[in-house]
């Protein structure tokens, strides 16, 4: 009902919800997108170079908590923007101890893991309900019609969420924004490197357009 | 061996959505690979993955999902409105949603073209059930 309340009143005052001071900006995707490498590079740029969220990892389902980094302070050519922000677990549809045992880990490590992964992937989906807005991160040398990808995207769309699509891992010779581009033609996508920082500019230049 | 469940809409549209969910997962956790005929809300999927996560175990590794939809893209605005229209009046009946068990199906690979979907080795899985690994 107050959810409901809320999308009449920012559809009729849209002034009301662009002063809103504290937006939460999420950070969605599968796992191992590089949502904590971007996250990380977001803190280091606008908060100093000392400040972490997470720590990123090879291994899947690194990030098994929800992050929140509060009063992000954004400041590009006379604009300004101060959000939280949320990093999210990789959101999945199976969870398997047997893959973690592949990156050199013990059974039991494994197995505590899954646990905490399938937990995780919980509460990033409870957490959808909570957003101002997206940046649903996909690594662009992976394929992007997945299911995983359809549904996190769906349902921000279902819930009037403003979507930016980051298309990480440009660095990588498998890179192929174009493929996302053509599974989601109606978002803004902008290709980064969150590893290397590269075109870091173009995503705030983006999350300036899809908040203002 | 592969066992394939169709469900058909008229089964499915009757329900609410946690009883959807149910009824899915239930078929996929006997190790069948359910095909229904159209597809879940964006909310009811969600809530699949969280149903699905919370069920996630040593035998139960969770799902494969892939939904397939027909709708023809270049369509003009008329077009477009009138098939708004049929979804709301009689359902989503036009997809096709796959579920299967992530121990046997290994990925479905969706392409705009195709769909593949891949299984695990069933011998290994078999020997690997019959071991109680």
């Amino acid at each position: 009902m107050i959810k409901k309340l809320k999308k009449i009143l920012s559809r009729v005052l849209p002034n009301l919800f662009k002063k809103k001071k504290h937006l939460k900006i999420g950070l969605y995707g599968p796992p191992n997108a590089g949502k904590t490498t971007l996250a990380n590079k977001i803190c280091k740029d606008w908060l100093g170079e000392e400040i972490e969220m997470g720590t990123a990892s090879a291994i899947p389902h690194e990030t098994r908590e929800v992050q929140v980094q509060e009063n992000i302070n954004i400041k590009k050519k006379g604009k300004q923007l101060t959000f939280n922000l949320v990093d999210t677990p990789g959101i999945a549809t199976k969870i398997d101890y047997e893959d973690f045992l592949k990156h050199k880990m013990n059974k039991k490590n494994a197995r505590e893991r899954a646990k905490e992964a399938t937990k995780g992937v919980i509460d990033a989906i409870k957490w959808l309900d909570n957003m101002d807005c997206v940046v649903v991160v996909l690594d662009s040398t992976e394929n992007p019609y997945s299911q995983v990808n359809i549904t996190i995207i769906g349902n921000l769309a279902a819930r009037d969420v403003p979507v930016l699509i980051a298309a990480n891992k440009t660095d990588l010779k498998k890179s192929n924004i174009k493929k996302i581009e053509s599974a989601f033609p109606q978002y803004p996508i902008v290709g980064i490197s969150a590893n290397k920082g590269k075109n870091i500019d173009e995503l705030y230049e983006a999350l300036f357009d899809l908040v203002h | 061996m592969l066992t394939l469940q169709y469900i058909p809409f008229s089964e499915i549209e009757p329900l609410s959505s946690n009883r959807r969910i149910a009824k899915l997962l239930t078929g996929v956790k006997k190790n069948k690979i359910v095909l229904m005929q159209g597809r879940l809300k964006p909310e009811e999927e969600a809530a699949l993955i969280q149903k699905t996560m919370e069920e996630v175990s040593k035998e139960f590794r969770g799902i494969e999902l892939c939904t397939i939809n027909q709708e023809k893209k270049n369509k003009d605005n008329f077009q477009q409105l009138k098939q708004l229209f049929t979804k709301w009046l009689v359902g989503d009946r036009d997809s096709l949603t796959i579920i299967g068990p992530a121990n046997i199906v290994k990925e479905i690979k969706r392409n705009p073209d195709k769909i593949e979907l891949l299984t695990h080795n069933i011998k290994k899985t078999t020997k690997r059930k019959r071991n109680g690994k």
